[in-house]
């Protein structure tokens, strides 16, 4: 058993005592004084032609300081986009500039044209209505394939095109591909759409800016999952201004599942206005404003093939994707279909030959970038649709297909440039049919029968890149950043510690894992350790949360720290007891020296660090305080297999989904708990993927999913109870916790599972329906049912 | 939201003088004009809060009626209209607990939204709309969407149910806002049976009139199923097409009379 608050236990989350008690403190609860607050003016046609902003009549309406339009902007650097994506012929992809605040044109409804800075927030926007404008309307290009067209209208009048890029890859075995499909004995074809979500975190996005005159320091409260990415990108691109002036700080973050990764305008605004104004700003998002201004995810289209050999062996596999970009480059949008997409289309299994073509498009829409999974969605649902759908053509159990294609030897390098470190899909895939009791399920579906609805059982397995690194690495793969992670642990002088780590907490548990890991490590309760995290000014330059990579990198850096401090310590206990310091062992908090009954407690040896009275200083500084920066080696490849049953109302088309289990192998675990929370989760936004959410624009470019009135988002009793399981634990073999992630595990997985599940119970009912696009909302079940 | 007054006034008289000064206008609940005015969709001067007056709540029997004041919340009818148990589960399955303990019966109906559950309920119990100046029969009250036979000013004091031998009202679910894709409302009394369906249709609450043929001439769910239910002016949006309203027009209609105690 662990011990409590040491690796392994289920400690519960220190932070919810917080949180759950109202005494979270989130950027919306900084309030400064004489703070000045700030109303965006935004577009309301999705696209056209700015003629003439007049704010003269709004500048002498009551309360206004001042009122911003891009002419205040003039000098100052677009919104930068943080990954380069060179296409399949080596060109560069096409980068069209993002103003902070719009110039000459307006390309996405929601576009913020002005911005007003006054005494209330209901001022500001009573000069806002006050603004008068002229813009010439020009046609919006929404669908993806229109906007490809030749003669389509531009969405950047300065580029080629709307196609951002064409991306191959992996570009070489495009022939070889072809020829595997021209000459395979079964191929299975799938058009499916991955659509357009809004991610919706409960917190809406915030920003402050504050200027300090005496010290010309620009500080940014902001709700961040990566507050020194937004201080690199804000001030070195934007605004110029150097990092040792700027401070970012993200408090308590409600949720941002990849929606908050993004450096937005907003906040270089705020930065800007704060100064230019002397006053605090503050900005604080209208739910209305996020579901027109938080970058979006998904929205692919994609056509993919898989080849067979007539034993159901696969052999080649080709998508063919148009992965929507919106109006503008957001921070990673241009690497999420490719880099965390393409390379993930291998899946558990040994194709040999892969080959992915993303063309990556310009529309008159919000932004899309990363959201929960981020491409690894894509990807998963692509393949394990497909393998489903090729099963019933072949007439083959769709386990027994997947497990005749499992990749069983690691590592393994697969066709599309990853190679996985560990992994048993055999182990999770028989853990799945122990969990889930496969053989009930013929029994359930009789009496599902009986009371007039259609019962589908749906399986499939998934993959995930995870702990996005190494830096060498995805430098060269465009990336405009390095994806290490930084940690610094402070030991005080009485033996407590402080962790000052680069990852953000924003939901995670953090503040509660990060302690078990050192409370296992020197053997003191995990009470007596702190997690510092979201602030430029206290932790070391770090890159923050997302890509399920805190544990896996930041987890990693705290451990290198932690055993320089602990290698520190064991000199300093060595002079104490007088001994060799390669005989000092340290277990349960005490010192002691192999072979004898000598010891020396953790807090001696701390305290002796700071008040250095006996202590080696010719030979050793005092204090103990180490930090280290880790760059994986590798990603990590989280696993498993899940399963859905869904009962279907054949008189109205609603799916209820009866029973998620999940397998999962994420390799060690920290806290069981937390790891169940959020697969919990994930599976969550999974199933809201999968039968409730869409984000929707009509053919003018107006969301039409504008509000929670049309955009679904789960509820408690459209979740069933999950199961889930970690048991099956393949370590990895690259970071000093053989730890893999676990954030986004649900959100991949679960989707092609109910997909799966519903299309099994329509087939079991004798309708020919192979596919139906997300979500599966009754109307679209029913509808497919008609045939 | 615009700068506005609030006025809270005790006593029906109070609230009719306040209503009649220009800009001014009646806030039930609340649960559909205040998002209104945070949205700076409607720019009254002056807002008129009816729930204070202690004469407009409130749920009492007279003979075959069952009354229920202006400003009776959601949640009170769904724990308080025992004599009318169809009705008591409409109120229970609107919104959410926070809607439902501030929304009122006079806001809904006054509003008259489409996907509103209480005009259905109200249309197929022939239900009498008092106001402060008359009476009004359901079947002259709705008008079509957001459109009702209040005059400016007129508040909806009470509303008059017969109580039918059966009752029962099913909703599906629009998913996201969870108002009636369709909802149907069957009551069944001795003068026979009225259907009425809301969510639907883009003239707002209807009555199923060849339904009510059929089932006044044997109620059971299979009576309506030689019936279809044309799809013309029926809700075409991002949750359902009008056919798949008008498929579930039947569907509802069908289980509402199976469900009828």
């Amino acid at each position: 058993m662990p011990a409590d608050g040491g690796i392994g236990a289920s400690t519960k989350r220190r932070e919810d005592v917080r949180f759950l008690t109202g005494l979270g403190n989130y950027t919306d609860d900084i309030n400064i004084h004489n703070q000045a607050y700030v109303h965006f003016l935004r577009s309301d046609v999705a696209h056209g032609k700015l003629n003439r902003v007049d704010t003269r009549a709004a500048e002498k309406m009551p309360g206004v300081i001042r009122i911003f339009t891009s002419k205040d902007f003039e000098g100052v650097g677009g919104i930068p986009c943080g990954w380069q994506v060179t296409d399949r012929f080596g060109e560069p992809m096409q980068e069209p500039k993002h103003p902070v605040l719009a110039e000459g044109f307006v390309r996405h409804v929601g576009d913020p044209i002005a911005a007003v800075v006054a005494e209330t927030l209901e001022q500001a926007r009573d000069a806002a209505e006050a603004i008068e404008m002229d813009i010439s309307e020009l046609p919006a290009v929404i669908d993806m394939a229109a906007a490809l067209e030749d003669g389509a209208p531009k969405v950047h009048e300065e580029l080629s095109s709307n196609l951002c890029y064409d991306w191959g890859f992996v570009e070489e075995n495009s022939a070889a591909v072809a020829d595997a499909i021209a000459n395979a004995a079964h191929v299975t074809t799938l058009e499916l759409r991955n659509q357009r979500l809004v991610a919706n975190p409960m917190e809406a996005r915030v920003a402050i800016g504050d200027y300090n005159r005496a010290t010309d320091e620009h500080t940014l409260y902001t709700t961040s999952q990566n507050p020194h990415v937004i201080r690199l990108l804000m001030g070195a691109f934007v605004l110029g201004i150097p990092e040792h002036k700027l401070h970012v700080i993200s408090p308590d973050v409600g949720g941002g599942f990849g929606t908050k990764i993004f450096h937005y305008a907003e906040e270089a605004f705020c930065t800007f206005a704060a100064k230019a104004v002397n006053r605090p700003v503050k900005w604080a998002a209208t739910r209305s404003e996020a579901f027109m201004s938080d970058g979006q995810g998904r929205d692919h289209v994609t056509k993919i093939e898989l080849a067979l050999d007539k034993d159901g062996h696969f052999l080649a596999l080709r998508t063919d994707t148009l992965a929507n970009m919106g109006a503008y480059l957001s921070t990673f949008a241009p690497s999420v279909p490719t880099w965390l997409h393409g390379t993930l289309m291998a899946g558990n299994y040994k194709t040999p030959l892969i080959y992915v073509n993303v063309k990556a498009v310009f529309t008159n829409t919000v932004p899309v970038d990363a959201y929960r999974g981020a491409g690894r969605p894509e990807a998963s649902f692509q393949l394990e649709r497909v393998i489903d759908k090729a099963a019933r053509e072949l007439g083959m159990d769709p386990i027994e297909l997947r497990r005749k294609n499992f990749i069983t030897e690691f590592p393994y390098e697969t066709p599309v440039a990853v190679a996985y470190d560990t992994g048993d899909y055999n182990a999770t895939m028989d853990k799945l049919i122990e969990m889930a009791d496969f053989d009930g399920f013929e029994a359930r579906r009789e009496a599902s029968a009986k009371k007039g609805k259609l019962r589908g059982l749906g399986v499939n397995c998934y993959i995930e890149a995870c702990g996005i690194a190494p830096s060498n690495l995805v430098g060269q793969l465009g990336a405009r950043a390095g994806l290490y992670e930084s940690a610094t642990v402070r030991v005080n002088a009485t033996g407590s510690i402080t962790v000052m780590t680069g990852s953000h907490s924003h939901g995670q548990g953090h503040e509660t894992a990060f302690p078990q890991v050192i409370a296992s490590m020197i053997g003191i309760d995990a009470d007596q350790v702190d997690i510092v995290h979201g602030d430029t000014a206290k932790t070391p330059m770090g890159m923050g949360t997302y890509g399920s990579r805190s544990i896996a990198v930041g987890g990693s850096a705290m451990v290198r720290a932690a055993e320089k401090v602990i290698s520190k310590a064991k000199k300093i206990a060595a002079h104490l007891m007088e001994a060799s310091e390669g005989d000092i062992e340290l277990k349960d908090g005490q010192f002691t020296v192999a072979g004898t009954d000598k010891s020396v407690a953790w807090g001696d040896v701390t305290l002796a660090a700071y008040v250095p009275h006996n202590y080696p200083l010719e030979d050793l500084e005092p204090g103990l305080e180490e930090t280290a920066f880790y760059d994986p080696a590798n990603f990590t490849y989280p696993s498993g297999a899940y399963a859905c049953e869904v009962e279907v109302d054949p008189d109205t088309g609603k799916v209820e989904i009866c029973s998620f289990h999940a397998a999962d192998d994420f390799g060690n675990i920290i806290n069981p708990m937390i790891v169940d929370g959020q697969v919990h989760g994930g599976i969550g936004q999974g199933i809201g993927q999968a039968l409730l959410e869409n984000c929707v624009y009509d053919s003018d470019g107006q969301l039409l999913s504008a509000s929670f009135m049309d955009y679904a988002m789960p509820r408690a009793d459209d979740l069933p109870f999950y199961d889930v399981d970690h048991s099956c634990q393949t370590p990895c073999t690259h970071n000093p916790l053989g730890v893999k992630g676990c954030g986004e595990a649900g959100a991949i997985g679960s989707p092609p599972a109910v997909v799966n599940a519903v299309v099994d119970a329509l087939q079991r009912a004798g309708h020919d329906i192979t596919h139906i696009d997300m979500p599966l909302s009754p109307a679209r079940v029913w509808s497919a049912m008609q045939g | 939201m615009y700068e506005l007054n609030i006025t809270r006034p005790e006593t029906l008289a109070d609230a009719v003088e306040a209503l009649g000064h220009d800009e001014a206008m009646a806030l039930g609940g609340g649960q559909t004009l205040i998002p209104t005015l945070k949205q700076r969709l409607a720019n009254p001067e002056t807002l008129v809060s009816l729930t204070g007056i202690a004469e407009l709540s409130g749920i009492s029997r007279d003979g075959d009626m069952l009354i229920i004041g202006g400003t009776t919340t959601h949640a009170e009818v769904a724990s308080g209209a025992t004599d009318y148990p169809a009705l008591a589960a409409l109120a229970g399955g609107i919104g959410d607990p926070a809607v439902r303990n501030r929304g009122t019966i006079g806001g809904s109906l006054a509003n008259d939204d489409p996907a509103a559950c209480y005009p259905a309920a109200v249309l197929a119990s022939g239900a009498t709309i008092v106001t402060n100046t008359r009476e009004i029969a359901a079947d002259d009250f709705f008008e079509g969407m957001f459109t009702t036979a209040l005059h400016d000013g007129e508040i909806i004091t009470a509303v008059r149910f017969p109580i039918p031998q059966k009752a029962n009202y099913q909703k599906f679910d629009q998913p996201a806002s969870r108002f009636a894709l369709v909802g149907v409302f069957v009551a069944q009394t001795a003068d026979g049976v009225r259907v009425a369906v809301t969510g639907a249709s883009e003239e707002g609450v209807f009555r199923w009139t060849d339904a009510e043929a059929a089932l006044s001439a044997d109620f059971s769910p299979t009576a309506v199923d030689g019936l279809n239910v044309s799809a013309d002016n029926l809700i075409g949006d991002l949750h359902g097409t009008p056919e798949y309203r008008a498929h579930l027009v039947k569907v509802m209609t069908k289980r509402a009379v199976a469900a009828s105690g």
